[in-house]
């Protein structure tokens, strides 16, 4: 290739065996190390131990809640409901079923198993919920009376999004035909004794 | 060239223990490790039980104790917080008010002095405190508005004098030494693991980081040197191309 | 290119194609890269332009992450450092990637210009790339000494305090300029948070500016090296240089292996070092600033100190200005004062080396001098090396002119 009379400096022998592995070697390493390097970057966007006391569990007192009463409280920037429902409320939990997009709350991310189950929590009476929509994180409104309402004519009492009109019963569970794709979120908790609960927080024994 | 550039890095290492030269004469090395883990324990529990209910530690939270020192809560709400405080909460002084009082000074927060002032310096003060007819005083730090707070622990000593004549031949006296007036609870080596790992301690405080800093470095250090020799190989393999 | 290509390499080269008629991608990288003839001979001394650019880009990337939790806020920025410190997941690191890497920085960047001066790097045709360097050297210290102000420790306030106030130095409006450039009667949150603004976008884009010119500059001309002779003169029948060869791969594996010496380098500090026996991190720094206590013993970091000593040695307030800013504005006019016939120092007669010897120990000394507490003696010292320093520069065109040289090589030795 190059002129013999000139001198090149440059007499570039063929990519040997031993040049390539080296190449691959070197190129591996560094990647690798791109990689460790690039970690500690990525991981400084994860809440900060500030942020996580802020987000700490919130002991609620619940001793002198009405039944039918709504508390609500914020754990982690979120709003969280606490329902203490009526004999009645949770007798109508069963009679929903065929227009409940997933009525024995079968998907495992929107609850703890320990709240899998017909009225989705712990203790039957108290329902503790993630409020925000599972469409697009807005906040519905409680709407407890039965009866016909402007969005829907048979009501059974539940939670009514303003945003995108997606409707949730009183277990937070999705109805049908709504854009909410999931049941309302069932945020960790427990009960210390009992007229406290503990948001944020398993109950003991769970990991 | 190899030679200039181990030449220019032993000296470039070099300035660090240059720079660092102490001007107080009664400084001395503290020994501190603050891999010990035992005694960063033992220091932690000092400076709760001697230091905090005045001083503050406003950057640090109880619960980072916990986690880096290897204490479970429990031992961590039991040996080190007092009052009502929580896990979560800055290691805030117990009595930030009365200090003030007493001391007409708030006692300045504590959290970094090992980083501003050095962790021999605060050793050599915590040794250095003398009892004289006008009360307590220190070599380290002249008329400290701070009273030997760990008097009962060293005992009270008393500065012998010497004087000494300069170049001019003025003359001048000094504390030359001290001897012990009042015996402590702790006999002198006692009271130097006391306060060596209070000093341990607060080097940690001063920086939480530093212990997985130091843990850390060496795997760096050793990949880059892996990285490095293969890099070298491979410079080496293609510089045979080029023509001398 | 004799074997039949896989459908995938064609369709490669048709995408390659297809960019190339719309933006010239691979005709920048032949032109700088891969048929960017350089010296064979570059020494150990031909790492620093190279690690350069990699310290600016560590400062950028760590910077833009430390922007994300720093609160530029007199009342919030010593506690978000330490936040970030201490809450962050990986800040520590992150933090002491970027104030280590200032320093280094700084390493990295004398040695670049101690280089430039042993090989005669900034003489014709070289002298817009010395000047675009010098440019990048001035930028680099309003960018670092505004840097160091963002901690809000005592050292920074006390710092931002000495050095605005040396504008205060110039007749007539120096006292107006002063009140201007703080925004307020004194060092303040205006200041801190203009400073801030200047710090992360203002500089770093001017930095990034000049850069891209001082490599235009440099590609334009081609590099020097350390036998100062233009490698351009013999060329091949492909009008390639006879004594370069393709920047990459030749130095781009040289300059990685560099780049692997640096950065153990580094990481030591890092992990065992950061605050580098208070050089890098000044202890009185770890002390919230506090406008009613001066520490005893105001020094700025390392990189500063040999101009600190040129004001400190001078008793008097504007001559002191005036003679630090002379320090470094005489740097512009190198190329003109040097007049030898050959570049390097290796053809260059005795007066040059010493010279240039005496110069080195000098900046070094100075330097010390600057982070010392100023006493008497040390002052009068400070005199003495101060007109060593202007005398390298005033010596320069006589002893180049008059001394005799060597002659140079035709082509570049070992």
């Amino acid at each position: 290739m190059s002129d013999k009379q000139s001198l090149a400096s440059i007499e570039p022998s063929a990519n040997t065996g031993r040049r390539m592995l080296l190449l691959a070697g070197t190129g591996v390493v560094g990647v690798v190390g791109a990689g460790f390097v690039a970690w500690p970057f990525l991981a400084s966007w994860n809440p900060s131990a500030r942020a996580r006391v802020v987000g700490a569990p919130v002991e609620v007192f619940i001793g002198a809640m009405e039944p039918g009463q709504l508390l609500k409280v914020v754990w982690r920037g979120q709003t969280i409901g606490i329902l203490r429902r009526t004999p009645q409320m949770l007798e109508a939990l069963d009679e929903l079923k065929d227009e409940l997009r997933d009525p024995q709350s079968t998907t495992p991310t929107q609850q703890p198993e320990y709240a899998a189950n017909l009225h989705r929590s712990i203790r039957p009476e108290y329902l503790v919920v993630n409020l925000h929509c599972t469409h697009l994180g807005c906040v519905p409104e409680f709407i407890p009376e039965v009866g016909a309402q402007p969005f829907e004519l048979n009501w059974k009492g539940g939670f009514y999004c303003p945003c995108h009109k997606s409707k949730f019963d009183l277990a937070g569970r999705v109805y049908t035909g709504v854009p909410a794709p999931t049941n309302l979120i069932i945020p960790p908790y427990r009960f210390t004794d009992d007229e406290r609960v503990l948001i944020g927080m398993e109950p003991e024994g769970v990991v | 060239m190899m030679r200039i550039f181990l030449t220019i890095s032993m000296l470039w290492l070099a300035m660090p223990a240059w720079a660092a030269g102490g001007d107080n004469e009664y400084i001395e090395q503290s020994g501190a490790n603050v891999e010990n883990l035992a005694s960063l324990q033992r220091g932690a529990a000092t400076f709760a039980n001697y230091c905090n209910s005045c001083h503050s530690a406003q950057y640090m939270r109880y619960q980072r104790l916990a986690q880096d020192l290897e204490l479970t809560e429990a031992q961590v709400e039991e040996f080190l917080i007092f009052g009502d405080r929580e896990l979560t909460d800055y290691m805030k002084a117990a009595m930030p008010g009365e200090s003030k009082d007493w001391f007409g000074v708030v006692p300045p927060d504590l959290t970094l002095t090992a980083r501003s002032r050095g962790g021999d310096w605060i050793y050599s003060f915590l040794k250095s405190f003398y009892m004289t007819e006008e009360g307590w005083n220190n070599t380290v730090l002249e008329n400290a508005s701070m009273p030997h707070v760990l008097w009962e622990l060293q005992g009270i000593q008393r500065p012998i004098l010497e004087t000494w004549t300069d170049d001019s031949g003025e003359e001048h006296t000094r504390i030359a030494q001290f001897e012990l007036d009042q015996p402590g609870k702790l006999n002198a080596r006692e009271y130097e693991r006391t306060i060596r790992d209070l000093t341990a301690f607060m080097i940690y405080l001063a920086e939480p980081a530093v212990l997985k800093r130091e843990s850390l470095g060496i795997w760096v250090i050793l990949f880059l040197v892996v990285f490095t020799f293969l890099a070298y190989l491979l410079y080496k393999d293609y510089w045979q191309d080029v023509r001398k | 290119m004799a074997k039949p290509a896989s459908s995938l390499s064609r369709s490669a080269g048709a995408l390659g194609n297809w960019i190339d008629q719309r933006i010239p991608v691979s005709s920048f990288w032949k032109a700088h890269i891969s048929e960017y003839y350089a010296p064979k001979n570059f020494n150990f001394f031909y790492f620093f332009g190279s690690l350069a650019l990699l310290m600016l880009v560590n400062q950028i990337v760590t910077g833009i992450f430390l922007t994300m939790h720093y609160k530029p806020d007199a009342e919030m920025a010593f506690s978000s450092v330490e936040y970030i410190m201490r809450d962050v997941e990986w800040g520590w690191l992150i933090r002491y990637m970027h104030s280590t890497g200032a320093s280094f920085f700084f390493v990295v960047v004398y040695l670049h210009m101690f280089r430039a001066l042993m090989y005669g790097s900034y003489k014709s045709p070289r002298e817009l790339v010395w000047i675009l360097g010098v440019l990048i050297y001035l930028v680099l210290m309003a960018e670092a000494f505004m840097g160091y102000v963002l901690p809000w420790g005592q050292m920074s306030y006390w710092g931002a305090q000495v050095i605005i106030s040396l504008f205060g130095a110039i007749p007539v409006v120096g006292d107006a300029l002063v009140e201007w450039i703080r925004g307020d009667f004194f060092v303040s949150d205006a200041t801190l948070n203009r400073f801030f603004a200047l710090h992360v976008i203002a500089l770093p884009l001017a930095l990034l500016g000049l850069v891209v010119l001082h490599l235009a500059a440099l590609h334009e001309v081609g590099s020097n090296n350390p036998d100062g002779i233009e490698v351009k003169k013999n060329k091949d029948a492909q009008g390639r240089p006879l004594d370069g060869i393709p920047f990459h791969p030749y130095y781009t594996v040289k300059d990685i292996f560099g780049v692997g010496v640096f950065l153990t380098l580094f990481a030591f500090v890092i992990f065992y070092a950061p605050e580098f026996g208070g050089l890098f991190l000044e202890p009185d720094n770890f002390n919230p600033a506090d406008p009613l206590v001066t520490p005893e013993h105001i020094v700025p970091v390392w990189y500063f100190t040999p101009y600190y000593a040129i004001l400190r040695a001078v008793p008097d307030k504007l001559a002191g200005v005036i003679l630090m800013g002379l320090a470094i504005m005489v740097l512009f006019i190198v190329p003109w004062l040097d007049r030898s016939r050959v570049k390097s120092i290796r053809y260059k007669g005795w007066g040059s080396r010493i010279l240039l010897a005496v110069f080195t120990v000098t900046f070094i000394r100075l330097g010390m001098l600057g982070m010392s507490e100023g006493t008497y003696i040390q002052t009068l010292e400070s005199r003495f090396w101060t007109f060593a320093y202007f005398a390298f520069f005033i010596l320069l065109p006589f002893i180049t002119k008059y001394e005799k040289t060597r002659p140079e090589p035709e082509r570049v030795t070992k």
